[in-house]
């Protein structure tokens, strides 16, 4: 009894839908710190953490969480979605809907969706390049005397190694390692931060996706205008003295978070040379 | 006053129904809403025609029988009213009149706007009371001190009449505003403490099973309710359903 009322029921899935999206919440605050590094870090300060990101263990136990809040959120909240559809088989041939209720907090499902075809394609984007495929490795451009520059790659080992080393083939580089034979001589950064940057400032597409990614955020504006005061309920928190502090943090998930993360493809893109 | 309705009519819950509009005149705006559709009645009658089936009772919103989603609201435009209390003055000369039946697939139809609400009884069974034999010795009422606060907002949410407004208005046909209505009136008070966390496994387990919808904590329910039953209510109902899951 106790078990499943914990799984099934429908406050159950009130309790799960909340406790995943406010850790979602968390995570998105987690994120917005580390892109916020596009703007106001450099290139090495922002290919450090995305290789604190992914190598980091406690940051590898998080990510998991936040992989499977994502797909529990998503499908805890289709089920929820049909459940609720069944629970009206005729419908109003005229509803008032918005008299009595704000359009996001009807519109949930649908927001919802959105953003995960958003995650989708935003994973595929950054993410998997990230984790799957060859990256280019961070370099950077010394000067050595009067118009004279050298181009070096940084390495984890702080130890840069000349580009010229690799160009004429006594270092290779295998992942994100420079071998000398088969000796591991150092570990070089993967270059979100060029990937980043080229994507946003695509000659052809670099706008589209500019635009798609601030669209993108203002869905998520919407859905956490309604889904952050909506998680505390769920879980009960609901009282007068507190309910204040949690709308006034609600309004932060709602507009500043959004807001900031939909500045940086718009520096990016428009600003950043 | 000069009105267009259009009115959904079904002859029995197996019977596909449909909008059916109706003109009617002469109606004072001090008249109620379910006097409105008296004088209808009345001409259909005269008319040799079926007259429109719809519940009312009491008539002083106090009973929760009377129902009608109109104009898209249930129990119509109004704030903190029942349909029976809701007068024509609430509409303009000329004005189109949607009147629909609660829509629910726990609420259905028997005919026309009449709905079966017995699903809320079933609710109330499951554990919407406290299990006290109050014959013979009472106490004295004010042997156990209850603290005010604890009172009055087991009083607020004793006068919820379950007239189902909320699961008529949620987009999601959840039935939670009135189960921890009934759920809060009794877990606030020390009688009904004893049973608190079986009282809300039981009714919740029975709401799920009559197919109402899930809650989305849209508040729709809350602004709709002829009562003002607050959402405070769900909050309270999610916690102590939490604390009879984990014992």
């Amino acid at each position: 009894m106790a078990k499943s009322a914990l799984l099934k029921s429908s406050l159950a899935k009130k309790y799960w839908m909340a406790l995943t999206g406010l850790f979602l919440c968390l995570f998105l605050v987690g994120h917005l710190i580390g892109n916020l590094q596009l703007i106001f870090g450099d290139a090495s300060k922002f290919n450090e953490y995305a290789l604190f990101m992914t190598t980091n263990p406690a940051v590898k136990v998080l990510s998991y969480l936040t992989y499977i809040s994502i797909l529990f959120h998503a499908i805890d909240g289709i089920v929820l979605t049909i459940q609720n559809k069944k629970a009206r088989p005729i419908g109003y041939v005229k509803n008032n809907a918005k008299a009595n209720s704000s359009w996001s907090s009807r519109n949930m499902a649908i927001l919802g969706t959105l953003l995960l075809v958003f995650i989708v394609t935003h994973m595929v984007n950054f993410w998997a390049k990230m984790h799957f495929s060859e990256m280019p490795l961070q370099t950077m451009e010394v000067n050595i005397a009067e118009g004279q520059t050298v181009k070096l790659y940084k390495t984890v080992q702080e130890q840069p190694i000349p580009a010229t080393a690799v160009e004429m083939g006594q270092l290779e580089v295998r992942g994100t390692g420079f071998y000398q034979g088969d000796l591991k001589i150092a570990d070089g950064y993967k270059d979100l931060h060029k990937i980043t940057v080229e994507f946003f400032q695509h000659p052809q597409y670099g706008l589209i996706a500019t635009v798609l990614y601030v669209l993108a955020m203002v869905v998520l504006g919407f859905h956490l205008s309604h889904g952050f005061a909506s998680a505390f309920q769920s879980l009960g928190i609901n009282h007068p003295k507190y309910n204040c502090l949690i709308k006034g943090i609600g309004k932060i998930f709602c507009y500043v978070i959004p807001a900031l993360f939909a500045i940086i493809p718009l520096y990016i893109h428009f600003i950043l040379k | 006053m000069n009105l267009t309705l259009k009115i959904w009519r079904q002859n029995n819950a197996k019977e596909a129904g449909k909008m059916v509009d109706y003109k009617i005149n002469n109606i004072s705006p001090d008249m109620s809403f379910l006097e409105m559709l008296d004088v209808l009645n009345n001409e259909l009658i005269e008319k040799g025609e079926d007259p429109v089936a719809f519940d009312h009772d009491c008539r002083e919103g106090i009973c929760g029988m009377c129902s009608l989603f109109i104009n898209g609201e249930a129990h119509g435009p109004d704030r903190g009213v029942t349909t029976c209390q809701l007068h024509m003055r609430m509409f303009k000369d000329g004005d189109t009149i949607y009147i629909e039946p609660f829509r629910a697939k726990a609420f259905p139809v028997i005919k026309d706007l009449v709905v079966d609400r017995t699903a809320f009884d079933k609710i109330q069974h499951a554990g919407g009371f406290v299990s006290v034999n109050t014959s013979g010795n009472t106490q004295d009422a004010n042997a156990i001190p209850i603290p005010k606060h604890d009172a009055d907002r087991a009083f607020d949410a004793a006068t919820c009449i379950g007239c189902g407004a909320c699961v008529a208005t949620c987009k999601n046909s959840s039935a939670m505003l009135f189960v921890s209505a009934k759920v809060s009136q009794f877990a606030l008070l020390p009688q009904g403490k004893v049973e608190a966390a079986d009282r809300v496994r039981n009714m919740v387990e029975e709401m799920d099973a009559l197919g109402f919808g899930n809650c989305t904590n849209t508040g729709a329910c809350e602004i709709e309710c002829p009562k003002g039953i607050s959402l405070e209510n769900i909050a309270r109902m999610n916690r102590e359903y939490l604390k009879a899951s984990i014992k």
